[in-house]
């Protein structure tokens, strides 16, 4: 009888406490930095699309629900057209694990509700941001030994000239 | 003693239940209170339009009688348990000069005896759904609802025997000097918690136990006949509140404030006190509330009597 008074006071004495409900709309959840939320295609420094179209990614996704088309511009691969159907996508944040070039990215944002259910299909320009996301410095054609426009073999950073197999002399 | 007016007969009824319904939503916000969030706040002004939103969804929910129901009693069951309550609330005396059924000499018999019918809808809507989760809850029902009714009516014997009245008008006047909660405060006590298991309130509500019997005698029950189970409990639950409030309490008595201010504020506590029961407590198992039933609550009230039948007899002129 005295457990069940005790409890029964406990109990009112939580109407003075602190709430833990977070008003959602009006007050916004803190979410960390690497929060698996909408995915985003970044840019390396220069200001040029990072995806490769490697296809990594697709091949990663459990849900298969990432699409891409290879394109090539003087050596430089780009995805002709790369789409999410983020209707399908369950965020494991995969896809940014296969990514060799760190352009598909997982963002803090869930925001994305649609009334129509077609609208959530991303196309390439609903992914692409200007900026470089979580890595700053880093450009997959600077330190890649891959021949683009305006950069030949061995000028990458790190890169020593390539050896020339015909000649004997040491 | 004139007669109520006949809109007041047609309001008091729309009044309870509207009340009943606004009880859903102070039920689930005091239990957010208490849990440490905020409840329904989202509906109208501090969420109190949740109710409203309820009761249309409900509504406009498919009233499916089950093709094994037996329907007469199905559909019957629960306008029994709606209308027990409602006609309860006719000698209840919010002031002293409001009560539908006037100065009944026998209002709280009349009570016991509405009580007692209520059981008959617990018990026929889980007979009439035909199923075993509801005949299990329906069963559990009787049982705890009969049981919890001998002491219930035996814990009162106290109050009529100082009043010498079963009028509610006397027994609240009987109450100007010293509430009786005070010499009767063991009657109070099973009093109270029979009025929890009558209106199977939790920790009482083994009739319903969610999570053994679904949702125990309205298992099958859906839509609007859902509702008028949920809005008898609740409205049982404002009954019981009054109840007590004019048995021990004092009913409309009070210093200051007007006596309808009084009523509600007593009765309003005591419903809180509900709910704060069902924050805070867990359900005991069959057995244990049925022991609690026999072997203390009877003894309890048969010594109350014998108490206060003593206590009278000593103090009465010779």
């Amino acid at each position: 009888m005295l457990d069940t008074m005790r409890t029964l006071f406990l109990t009112f004495l939580h109407a003075f406490r602190h709430r833990v409900t977070i008003q959602y709309p009006e007050e916004k959840p803190y979410l960390p930095p690497r929060y698996r939320g909408r995915i985003i295609l970044s840019r390396d420094p220069d200001g040029e699309e990072r995806c490769v179209s490697c296809n990594l990614c697709a091949v990663a996704c459990p849900v298969d629900c990432i699409s891409l088309q290879k394109a090539e511009v003087e050596g430089r691969w780009y995805p002709e057209y790369f789409r999410i159907n983020f209707s399908r996508c369950i965020f494991c944040g995969f896809c940014e694990e296969a990514c060799p070039t760190y352009a598909i990215q997982l963002t803090p944002d869930f925001e994305m509700g649609e009334y129509v259910r077609q609208t959530l299909v991303y196309e390439k320009e609903d992914l692409l941001i200007s900026g470089t996301g979580k890595y700053p410095d880093y450009s997959f054609y600077r330190v890649a030994g891959v021949r683009i426009a305006g950069k030949d073999w061995g000028e990458s950073e790190h890169e020593r000239p390539p050896v020339d197999l015909r000649t004997l002399l040491p | 003693m004139r007669q109520p007016p006949f809109l007041a007969i047609i309001l008091t009824p729309l009044l309870i239940l509207g009340l009943a319904t606004l009880l859903t939503w102070v039920e689930r916000r005091l239990l957010g209170l208490w849990q440490d969030r905020y409840g329904p706040n989202r509906v109208g002004p501090g969420g109190m339009l949740q109710a409203v939103a309820d009761g249309i969804k409900m509504l406009f929910k498919q009233d499916w009688i089950p093709p094994f129901a037996d329907k007469g009693v199905f559909v019957l069951a629960p306008a029994i348990g709606m209308m027990t309550v409602l006609l309860s609330f006719a000698v209840i005396p919010a002031t002293s000069l409001r009560s539908i059924a006037g100065n009944l000499n026998v209002g709280l018999l009349f009570i016991l005896a509405m009580m007692g019918l209520g059981v008959y809808a617990v018990v026929l809507a889980g007979w009439a759904s035909n199923s075993k989760y509801a005949l299990l809850g329906g069963m559990r029902a009787a049982a705890q609802m009969i049981s919890y009714e001998v002491f219930m009516g035996l814990s009162l014997m106290g109050v009529v025997m100082i009043t010498g009245s079963f009028s509610l008008y006397d027994i609240v006047a009987a109450q100007s000097g010293l509430w009786f909660i005070v010499p009767q405060c063991l009657g109070f006590i099973v009093f109270l918690l029979a009025g929890i298991a009558e209106t199977h309130r939790l920790p009482f509500d083994l009739p319903e136990g969610e999570n053994e019997l679904g949702a125990g005698f309205h298992t099958e029950y859906s839509g609007m006949k859902f509702g008028m189970f949920f809005l008898a409990e609740y409205a049982g639950i404002v009954l019981v509140s009054a109840l007590v409030t004019t048995l021990y309490l004092g009913g409309w008595l009070g210093p200051f404030l007007p006596a309808a201010v009084w009523f509600v504020l007593k009765t309003g506590t005591l419903v809180a006190f509900f709910i704060l029961l069902r924050a805070a407590l867990p359900r005991p198992r069959y057995d244990q509330l049925m022991t609690l039933g026999w072997k203390v609550l009877l003894p309890l009230s048969l010594l109350n009597i014998a108490a206060t039948g003593t206590i009278l007899m000593l103090r009465a002129p010779e």
